[in-house]
């Protein structure tokens, strides 16, 4: 791919100079403010109780204190129960580990279909589809509510990975059908004539090529699913609550005077998976943005 | 109809606590998780324990119950819901109406509740003349806690009338502290305004807010008490708006505020800060309602489940909540009163002692009032849309009194 | 097409019809079923949980005379516009700039990206202090010696508004501007290069080449802020919840308060079918517009 470049025409070297400086500038003080938030978050976590009371947000702490990092972790309270926030990181991978794999299988199957192996009426599923991704999803709790009673995985780990999968869906299914799209049509027909099936199509041409579009949607639907507060605490049990509600009920948990620095911790690890995929895999997103999922 | 209804209900007959496996389980909804409240659960449990059960908490925070009510809801419609969850008021009413709650007769009668209650208490917790909740304790909502330090240093005095607090509160203002410490949220709100409003007495009180009487809400006396609302506005700090209860109570412990009017789950906040009550900090009723009293039940109501095993642990836990063990530790680590009658009250402080008396005192007079602002005189729709007008004359300025009663009794007329 | 050239083996028929089959299933049953089941609600006077007392369309008519409704309502108007044109011109530009071969580019790109990765309840605590004047953004400043300077939206019900557009606008941009920056990755750079050999100059380079060609991520873009900003529920819940008095709800918190806390089931279905009705105004014209576009492929 070419980079459209201020640079690459020929300039005088001190505009160009000033006008790089100028853009790094501008760049810079932008992610300074992105991180704001998140810095006020992890000082606030390294201060103890009496620092946050009399210190300003940003003012750093005296001596690093990591002890709010214990706590939150594996004994500050959620409700009654004092085990701190780890716990509920199991539930919450035992959530998010299979709705992932489920949604993007069937999201890459689904696509599949709707760019190579179109139907009479494929087309129209799909926008059915794409309009489905906007229900407000406060419409469907108490609806869901009652299906999942009568699938009899109410309340259940289970219940939560289907749900998860429903409304994930229309999402992986609309990035695999974009990127397809680009694929060309006449490899798939070749195959065909030469009397692939229609698996086999898709494990030998399809598949190898969709390890961009395949990032992309893990990344998506890990981070949304991880981060979902409300199917969480309106489908779960008291037993498969996910890592969201936990930290919801240890921030609004107190005993006399609010830890600041122990909520920000917990917050912070009830961050951090999704933080690691975004910094560790940020790359191919872009990548695979690039190769096709944004083209309409 | 009511196809719907009894459909869910023979839902939750069949299929109710599918997930439980092993005897006597009983899975409890609540939202009691901070201050005190949180090690106040942990009595019951260990109680249960102590009985051979297993008890499974299931806490959900937030939002005064908001979260809370949505997973109940979930869960009930599902055909799965909890053994017990804490709900109160007219709300206990109305899944009583939809048959989701179980008979607990056999459980009062052994434990003569009828006898050991008030009877402002056990009717709330009977639907159809039949127990279907175990009481836990009785709040005071109508409270005033106040820094008696700043009082001094200001050379003001506890107002006794919201005619006074004006006055009072102008004296500290001037002397550098913020009068008020006051939360904007919804609920706080609406705490307020009822403190406010119950000065004009328990008729106009019940007319208003229990019959929600057309005429009342638009009386003369209820402009007056927007009027005064509007006034009491001016001495609260900037920064108001959002703030968490237990930070404002925060204020008057750390000498910042003079004054707060919250329910008496304040004083667990000043009891955890080492402060001692009528010497660090003082409670009195709030202005001009010391022959009221407005009550808040917090309750657990028992849910139709079918293992027989979580049953027998389900009767259990309503016997335990009204046994006086229990009543005692929660309500002294909550802040509240127990429910029951005639408890050994020695290990109370003095603003408990005066909640108790003045709760015997205001039964007699007829004085003693369920609390609108915490959902015990209307259902949620009629508490909401009082909630919406009050919230919203608080924060609009250019709103007159008579602009809002108007608005308030259409908003409630149009919510039932 | 395809399928019209397919061999007549009744296997190959089928297997994309059966494959396709539970989503089928689960669409029309946990999203059309729903939404026609909510639609049926609004219908009808139930309170704490559904009943079916066919009250017409009065569920409606309470609903626009509600004035918290009207005032979601303006809001969801007011923050959208702003929340959508901050977030495109942000991300257009952001993009943009790092385009031009930055050092360290996958560092800041991760920092411009690291919002989405955050939901607002983790973030929500930090944002509230940040905006609140006590002890946030006003008080830092007046720290710094700025006296005079004040910033109270949160708390100004006029403004507050803005503070939802501000935080929403952290979030999402980020994500923007990679989808943005993968545009211009895709961009053709022969017909950038015959443009600068023309003697074009950068700014015209961009506006006449680069921005037209970059039309359909704006419109993929547009189409994904529209949803953010439709669903926003987490941003006002963690942030202001509703607050100063009821100037800062949007519609989704609307129906969630309504059907959940205030046992008003049949006006929060209404709500809730205004809602997508906004969406489908919103979704048809890029639906027609994907779809005819796909008969020239």
């Amino acid at each position: 791919m070419t980079n459209v470049s201020l640079s690459t025409r020929p300039q005088k070297s001190m505009v160009a100079t000033s006008l790089r400086i100028a853009l790094y500038t501008v760049l810079l003080s932008v992610a300074a403010l992105y991180l704001l938030p998140f810095a006020i978050m992890l000082i606030t976590s390294l201060k103890d109780v009496e620092e946050i009371r009399t210190g300003t947000l940003l003012s750093l702490p005296s001596t690093l204190d990591f002890s709010a990092w214990g706590k939150a972790w594996s004994s500050a309270c959620t409700g009654s129960t004092c085990d701190g926030i780890a716990p509920f990181f199991t539930n919450s991978f035992q959530i998010v580990v299979p709705a992932v794999i489920i949604s993007t299988v069937l999201g890459a199957l689904n696509g599949y279909v709707l760019s190579m192996w179109k139907f009479r009426g494929s087309e129209i599923f799909f926008a059915a589809l794409l309009i489905g991704c906007f229900i407000p999803f406060q419409v469907i709790l108490l609806p869901m509510a009652r299906t999942l009673g009568w699938l009899g995985i109410a309340n259940t780990t289970s219940g939560l990975v289907f749900v998860h999968v429903v409304y994930g869906i229309a999402f992986t299914t609309l990035f695999f059908r974009n990127f397809y799209q680009a694929i060309p049509s006449e490899l798939v027909k070749a195959a065909r004539l030469d009397g692939a099936g229609f698996f086999t199509i898709f494990r030998r041409i399809i598949l190898p090529l969709s390890t961009p579009i395949i990032v992309v949607t893990i990344i998506w639907q890990f981070t949304q699913i991880w981060n979902d507060f409300l199917f969480g605490v309106a489908f779960s049990g008291f037993d498969t609550q996910p890592v969201t509600v936990a930290l919801n009920n240890l921030v609004n948990t107190s005993f006399g005077g609010k830890e600041y620095n122990v909520d920000m911790a917990a917050a912070i690890m009830a961050a951090l998976p999704t933080l690691i995929v975004y910094v560790l895999a940020g790359k191919y997103f872009v990548r695979g943005l690039t190769a096709g999922a944004v083209k309409g | 109809m009511k196809k719907f209804a009894s459909a869910l209900t023979a839902a939750a007959l069949t299929i109710g606590a599918a997930n439980t496996s092993s005897a006597g389980q009983v899975e409890v909804l609540h939202w009691w998780t901070s201050g005190g409240e949180a090690a106040s659960i942990n009595v019951l449990k260990d109680l249960m324990k102590k009985e051979g059960h297993t008890w499974k908490d299931f806490a959900v925070a937030g939002g005064a119950g908001e979260s809370a009510m949505t997973v109940l809801k979930s869960r009930a419609i599902s055909g799965n819901p909890p053994a017990g969850a804490q709900i109160k008021g007219p709300t206990i009413q109305e899944w009583g109406d939809l048959g989701f709650l179980t008979n607990l007769d056999d459980v009062a009668k052994a434990g003569q509740w009828d006898q050991v209650l008030p009877t402002v208490v056990s009717d709330t917790m009977k639907h159809d003349g039949h127990y279907v909740a175990a009481p836990v304790n009785v709040h005071r909502v109508n409270w005033m806690w106040s820094n008696p330090e700043i009082f001094r240093k200001a050379g003001a005095t506890i107002p006794t009338s919201w005619k006074q607090f004006l006055v009072e509160a102008e004296k500290i203002k001037a002397a550098g502290f913020t009068p008020l410490a006051h939360g904007g949220q919804a609920w706080q709100d609406a705490t307020l305004f009822e403190a406010i409003a119950l000065e004009k007495g328990a008729n106009f009180y019940n007319s208003a807010f229990v019959d929600l009487s057309d005429k009342t809400l638009r009386s003369e006396d209820m402009i007056d008490v927007f009027r005064t609302f509007r006034a009491v506005r001016d001495y609260v700090d900037a920064g108001f708006s959002g703030r968490d209860w237990n930070i404002a109570t925060s204020m008057v412990i750390n000498g910042e505020a003079a004054m707060q009017i919250m329910g008496d789950w304040a004083k667990g906040e000043f009891t955890a800060a080492n402060k001692r009550a009528g010497v660090d900090y003082l409670c009195s009723p709030a202005p001009g309602t010391h022959d009221t009293y407005t009550f808040n039940i917090d309750s657990i109501a028992m849910f139709k489940i079918k293992n027989k095993d979580n049953q027998a642990a389900q009767k259990d836990l309503a016997r335990l909540i009204l046994e006086p063990e229990f009543q005692e530790t929660f309500n002294l680590n909550k802040g509240s009163i127990p429910a029951r009658l005639n408890m050994p009250r020695d290990k109370f402080d003095s603003c408990a002692h005066s909640s108790m008396d003045a709760f015997v005192a205001t039964s007699a007079a007829n004085t003693l009032l369920p609390s609108m602002a915490h959902g015990m005189s209307t259902p949620a729709m009629a508490q909401g849309a009082i909630y919406d007008v009050v919230t919203n004359f608080f924060n609009s300025p250019s709103m007159t009194p008579e602009k809002a009663v108007d608005v308030l009794a259409r908003a409630v007329k149009s919510s039932l | 097409m395809i399928t019209k050239n397919a061999p007549r083996f009744t296997l190959a028929d089928w297997l994309p019809k059966l494959v396709m089959a539970p989503t089928v299933v689960v669409t029309l049953v946990c999203m059309y079923g729903y939404m026609i089941w909510t639609g049926v609600l609004s219908l009808t006077n139930s309170r704490m949980l559904p009943s079916y007392d066919f009250v017409g369309l009065s569920q409606y008519e309470r609903l626009f005379n509600n004035d918290r409704w009207l005032v979601a309502l303006a809001n969801l108007g007011l923050f959208g516009g702003l929340f959508i044109g901050i977030c495109l011109c942000l991300g257009v530009i952001l993009a943009i700039f790092l385009d031009q071969k930055i050092r360290n580019e996958g560092a800041i790109r991760t920092i411009y990206l690291y919002p989405m990765a955050i939901s607002f309840i983790v973030t929500g605590t930090a944002w509230k202090w940040l905006l609140n004047p006590t002890n946030g953004l006003e008080k830092m400043m007046i720290d710094l010696g700025f006296e005079q300077f004040t910033f109270d939206w949160l708390v100004n019900p006029d403004k507050v508004v803005y503070c939802l557009v501000i935080a929403a606008v952290w979030q999402a941009s980020g994500f923007i501007m990679a989808l943005f920056l993968a545009g211009l990755r895709g961009v053709d750079g022969d017909l950038i290069k015959a443009a600068q050999l023309d003697g074009a100059g950068t700014f015209t380079t961009y506006r006449r080449i680069v921005l037209p060609s970059l039309k359909p991520v704006f419109f993929s873009a547009l189409v994904i802020l529209a949803h953010i900003a439709i669903k926003s529920f987490d941003l006002v819940a963690a942030l202001t919840n509703g607050g100063p008095g009821y100037s800062s709800d949007l519609p989704a918190n609307f129906m969630y308060a309504h059907t959940f806390t205030r046992s008003q089931i049949g006006l929060g279905s209404a709500s809730a079918i205004v809602m997508l009705g906004c969406v489908l105004a919103i979704l048809i014209p890029y639906l027609y517009s994907e779809l005819r576009g796909q008969r020239h492929d």
